[in-house]
């Protein structure tokens, strides 16, 4: 798997989208991606934030693409989450989405490591097809 | 007329009746549509005489005619597509995920610039034989595939109503079973008497009285088990058109792939009886709805 550092600038407009278990940024990172409770999509250069529950959790199939297709479509730059799997990881790539997987944590926590440089981006799939599947 | 032979739960005698029945009667034709695990032609052994490829038509895109709409994605039921737009000068693009895909055309029907057209993927292959007077068809889906439908559909364009059609169903209540039991004239369901057998029994009992196909059950391995599969149908008035004993000699003649029939002639009495009692009740049945 190949790993690469990431520096931001400061002053960098960037939108970052975190999977979340809750709606503010107590809450702990969700491992899951494309099956994820919430997703909020925070904004580095102005420091605010917008959370967004995940309906595509409920699909039998497809919810990794789907969740990938939403946070295209808001403009985001990097995932941060515990897990992401092949198809998710597809669609995000394809939008040039970096995506960090083994974050977790809180939100807050997880927005203040990535700021420092902690991640290293994930350029592949971490886990299988079904992964975040209730019942798994 | 057809008869399909179908089961909630998996293991209890669907290909040893279907195979039997088949061997039993005059003018017949078989189906296996079990198409991730066909394994009546084990018992059968037909000559195969034709081969097709067994296809679903997924959508390819024309990246000249596209504009990234995102109509396509929006209106994919099985959440099968990802469109990403252009962006800062970079080309946009559309992702297909054929393996989602259950082939529904909606995309390409529903693309207002016309950019979608449908290709054959082939996900398995259709087989047609024959084994004396029999007529024999069996689908079988490719590893790895996930879509048993489309390949269940097409074994089942092969229905020659001249004959006496018999159709092996996969086991279970979900969409391949539907698939392979719509349009049938009566659907036996078989069961054997365990709590795990009256269990799937009740649910594929519900799927039949939903879609509207009349049944009867029989019970395989009969002897042993419990009673509650016989009170079931009694309370529910579900005929029992057969019981199959346990015994070791059907077990033997399963195991070297050799249909009873054919090791035990006595067995073709009892599949025939199987058929008149079918007869009988379809007869009913239409008698009925005639008034």
């Amino acid at each position: 798997m190949g790993k690469e550092e990431v520096a931001i600038k400061e002053g960098d407009n960037m939108k970052l989208c975190i999977t979340s278990e809750g709606k503010t940024l107590d809450a702990k990172v969700d491992p899951r991606f494309g099956r994820c409770q919430n997703f909020i999509f925070f904004d580095t250069d102005i420091g605010n934030f917008e959370a967004c529950e995940n309906a595509n959790a409920q699909f039998q199939g497809g919810a990794g693409i789907q969740s990938g297709q939403l946070v295209v479509s808001k403009g985001v730059k990097a995932v941060l989450t515990g897990n992401v799997g092949p198809n998710a990881h597809q669609v995000l790539s394809a939008a040039g989405v970096s995506v960090f997987t083994g974050v977790s944590g809180t939100v807050k926590e997880a927005v203040e490591n990535y700021k420092n440089g902690k991640y290293k981006s994930a350029d592949a799939p971490n886990v299988g097809s079904k992964f975040g599947m209730p019942n798994k | 007329m057809i008869i399909s032979i179908a089961s909630g739960k998996g293991g209890t005698g669907k290909t040893t009746v279907a195979v039997n029945l088949a061997l039993s009667l005059q003018n017949v034709q078989i189906l296996d549509c079990d198409v991730e695990e066909p394994n009546a032609h084990i018992f059968l052994k037909p000559k195969i005489i034709g081969e097709k490829k067994a296809v679903i038509p997924v959508p390819e895109i024309d990246e000249a005619k596209c504009d990234y709409c995102g109509k396509c994605r929006e209106v994919c039921a099985y959440h099968a597509i990802a469109v990403v737009p252009a962006n800062d000068g970079k080309k946009g693009s559309v992702l297909i995920f054929p393996h989602l895909c259950h082939g529904c055309g909606a995309c390409s029907l529903l693309c207002p610039k016309g950019a979608i057209k449908e290709i054959d993927k082939e996900i398995g292959i259709i087989e047609t034989g024959e084994k004396e007077n029999m007529m024999f068809v069996h689908g079988r889906l490719n590893v790895g595939e996930a879509m048993s439908p489309p390949v269940i559909r097409q074994v089942k364009k092969h229905i020659n109503l001249s004959k006496t059609v018999i159709i092996d169903a996969p086991p279970g209540t979900s969409c391949p079973v539907i698939t392979a039991v719509k349009g049938s004239d009566f659907c036996v369901l078989v069961t054997e008497p365990t709590p795990f057998g009256l269990n799937d029994l009740i649910l594929a009992v519900e799927v039949l009285r939903k879609i509207e196909i009349p049944f009867g059950v029989v019970i395989n391995r009969a002897d042993i088990g419990d009673g509650n599969v016989e009170d079931y149908c009694e309370k529910e008035n579900i005929p029992i058109l057969m019981k199959i004993p346990f015994s070791k000699e059907i077990a033997v003649s399963y195991s070297e792939g050799i249909p009873v029939v054919e090791r035990d002639i006595s067995y073709q009495d009892k599949f025939i009886n199987l058929y008149l009692n079918i007869c009988g009740i379809k007869n009913e049945a239409d008698s009925c709805r005639k008034r």
